[in-house]
């Protein structure tokens, strides 16, 4: 087991009256895929975007690498080495492969681009992930498919020396050669060492890639468990109440959003 | 997408025996950065096929109506080069602000207060001439303070938008009038740019940082502005514009030599552009052109750069006094051009328009200051517009109350849409709008010429305009069809 690179502590999150996440604990290790778990409006996606900077918490802790960081802001996130990749795909349609995967950082001069720099370096990138997909890196992002643009997206993340990947739903609008692509490609980015934390709501791909088990029950961490400790109903209990066996709240039925 | 994949991986044994350099990157799957001519001309006709129209109807259209006219006129006249030289000047007005608007349009807004605002800008300029550098008796006191007051406001928005190059400009704007100058044509050029800048900070700001629909926005300034304007001018009057060097703008030429200097210096700057990237992507291995296609296409540009400069430098007059060499205008456009195209194509600037225009979210989370970028492309609009307003103010000769108001922005924005830039955002150069301001400029002088009444310009420019943006709207279609 390795150390945490990534923990949150007592996470608190309101929208106006809405609190969507209660004393939030969770924990990500580098080298595994933690899956995050839970049903719809569990808040799974929130979680991410207060990881991601997107939205701000209300109080708890973030730390990182052992030392606590405040995470603002989109770009306070990505200079520790957070990545997402969001469920709607946050990539421009109408620009290129490396375009996108260099937004808003790209290399250069900010009045002359090192295009032949940032080509390269994505072209690495999306060799190293072993991605032989693509036909070219000067494709226009709405020429590709939804599992390129998966592709992309992810390769997009794993340019930046990043630590910690965060992933959206990357499989769910997804055929099934594409979602094995998308899983391979996951189960390396853990291999490469990095934190990986996968939302899905499709138990057989979490049970497939990920080392651990993250369960959200109406904004609480209901269990974070081993994938191998654990099965395929129980988990299905812990999203649906909230409680199975021993693991979970101990008086589910008591809460409340 | 699965029609492409079969002929992409021929392409893949055919571009590694065509390029060694690709071999570097080999075990990057299917990926191939060099082609052949004949396989970069097929992937350009899948490109049409599948939408990716860019200028060529609007290129094609521009030589039917140049046919078109030239058999039509049997006067001869419009095929004439006193014609052509003469078109390029009427044009080049409107088509300095089609340019400007491309980069608004490029993130999906629209400014209708484009024509205006350079109207103003025009009518302060010539409102300095003819009041003999007096701008303060020219506008009246009351007039003059309010004015300087709307010039602190846009340096105080510019500041708030962190957009410094728009506070400084303004400031300079706010400093030529508090300080004044005698008139100096240079100067009042200067002014006039300054003028758009402080425009363009103000629209930036509603759209951008309070947020309004930049419809809404530019429309009620697109009002306000021409109601300033006729306060400046006075109901009925125009202020002419006689200074020697502001009437040479639009109606001046270059000297023979000038004007072949200009040829070898914008041709020569091409190919060099072209042959040097296309040699350094070769030899890094990057994606590239197949080198004949480069070559044909600096082989194009130079030969008809050459007949084009020759032909101009030709005595056109129809009189006595002869009238030779390539009119100032080309120049003009042609720097704002290149400045535009390597603004949006080379620039970290550049690159985040496009993105803005093409996915507003990804943008904000990939660290775009996107407020920042909305309101800038408001801000280059307004200054393209004053250019714009110098050059068409030069060509008529003066100002009136009626400057850039009626259809001045829409022709812009016609221009701009026939040349191929999307109303959608994200798609588009700024090469689009000159293509296009040629089209509506041809039509126009073309019906003229053929004595058509005015009735039927208007018609005919609107079917124009109809067409465009119904390619734009089909060839969307075909690639969202072909896209997924």
């Amino acid at each position: 087991m390795s150390e945490p690179i990534l923990q949150l502590r007592g996470v608190n999150k309101s929208f106006g009256a809405v609190q969507v996440l209660h004393d939030v604990d969770f924990t990500v290790r580098a080298g595994e895929v933690t899956a995050l778990v839970g049903d719809n409006g569990a808040g799974k996606s929130t979680l991410v975007k207060c990881v991601a900077g997107i939205h701000p918490t209300d109080s708890g802790e973030v730390i990182f690498d052992g030392a606590p960081v405040s995470v603002t802001a989109p770009a306070d996130a990505a200079k520790l080495g957070i990545e997402v990749v969001y469920q709607d795909l946050a990539l421009a349609d109408n620009l290129d492969i490396v375009q996108n995967m260099f937004l808003g950082r790209e290399r250069g001069k900010p009045w002359l681009l090192d295009e032949a720099d940032m080509e390269q370096a994505a072209r690495d990138t999306l060799a190293s992930l072993s991605v032989r997909t693509v036909t070219s890196v000067r494709m226009p992002v709405a020429a590709l498919s939804g599992g390129q643009r998966q592709t992309v997206a992810i390769a997009k993340a794993v340019l930046w020396d990043s630590k910690v990947v965060l992933l959206d739903e990357p499989t769910a609008a997804l055929g099934v050669a594409q979602t094995r692509q998308v899983l391979d490609l996951v189960r390396r980015l853990a291999e490469q060492g990095l934190g990986v934390v996968l939302i899905s709501h499709n138990m057989a791909d979490v049970f497939e890639v990920s080392d651990r088990i993250a369960c959200l029950y109406l904004g609480r961490m209901v269990a974070q468990v081993p994938t191998k400790d654990v099965t395929h109903g129980q988990v299905v209990e812990l999203i649906t109440a909230g409680r199975s066996g021993d693991l979970g709240l101990q008086r589910p039925e008591a809460v409340t959003v | 997408m699965s029609a492409p994949e079969k002929p992409d991986l021929e392409k893949k044994s055919a571009a590694q025996r065509a390029a060694p350099a690709a071999s570097r990157a080999a075990d990057f799957g299917i990926d191939t950065t060099a082609r052949t001519t004949g396989q970069a001309v097929a992937a350009y006709l899948r490109g049409l096929r599948t939408g990716e129209l860019g200028a060529l109807p609007a290129l094609l259209g521009l030589l039917a109506l140049l046919i078109l006219f030239s058999t039509l006129d049997s006067t001869g006249t419009f095929p004439s080069l006193l014609n052509i030289a003469n078109l390029l000047q009427q044009g080049a007005g409107r088509t300095i602000i089609a340019m400007g608007l491309v980069f608004v349009l490029l993130t999906g807004e629209i400014d209708l207060a484009a024509g205006t605002a350079s109207g103003l800008a025009a009518a302060v300029m010539a409102l300095h001439l003819v009041s003999g550098g007096n701008l303060l008796g020219g506008m009246g006191t009351t007039v003059f303070v309010l004015f300087l007051l709307v010039i602190v406001l846009a340096i105080v928005l510019a500041l708030l938008l962190r957009i410094w190059a728009g506070a400084a400009l303004s400031a300079l704007a706010l400093g030529l009038m508090v300080i004044g100058f005698p008139p100096n044509p240079w100067l009042q050029m200067l002014l006039a740019v300054c003028v758009g800048v402080v425009i363009g900070c103000i629209t930036g700001f509603l759209v951008a940082k309070v947020g309004m629909p930049s419809f809404v926005v530019t429309l009620a300034l697109f009002i306000s502005w021409q109601g300033i304007i006729l306060a400046l001018i006075g109901d009925g009057g125009t202020l002419g514009l006689r200074d020697p060097v502001l009437n040479a703008v639009a109606n001046g030429n270059l000297s023979t030599l000038g004007s072949w200097v200009l040829f070898v210096v914008a041709a020569g700057g091409y190919a060099a552009v072209l042959l040097n990237r296309q040699v350094s992507r070769r030899r890094l291995g990057l994606v590239a052109q197949p080198t004949g296609l480069v070559l044909i296409k600096v082989g194009a540009v130079v030969v008809l750069g050459a007949v084009a400069t020759f032909l101009l430098t030709l005595d056109r007059s129809p009189g006595d006094l002869p009238i030779t060499g390539v009119p100032f205008v080309v120049p003009i456009v042609l720097t704002l051009l290149v400045a535009g195209t390597f603004v949006l194509d080379r620039t970290r600037f550049g690159r985040h328009v496009y993105a803005v225009g093409g996915n507003r979210e990804a943008a904000r989370r990939a660290g775009i200051d996107v407020v920042r970028i909305r309101a800038s492309v408001f801000v280059i609009a307004s200054v393209f517009a004053a250019i714009g307003a110098i050059v068409y103010s030069s060509k008529v000769g003066s100002v009136s109350p009626g400057a850039g108001g009626g259809n001045t922005l829409l022709f812009a924005v016609g221009a701009a849409v026939i040349g191929g830039t999307s109303l959608f955002g994200g798609r588009g150069r700024i090469s689009n709008a000159v293509i296009g301001g040629a089209v509506l400029a041809t039509v126009e002088n073309g019906l003229g010429l053929l004595r058509q009444p005015a009735a039927v310009v208007f018609v005919v420019t609107g079917l124009v305009l109809l067409l465009a943006a119904s390619v734009d709207v089909l060839s969307r279609r075909r690639s969202a069809v072909a896209g997924r």
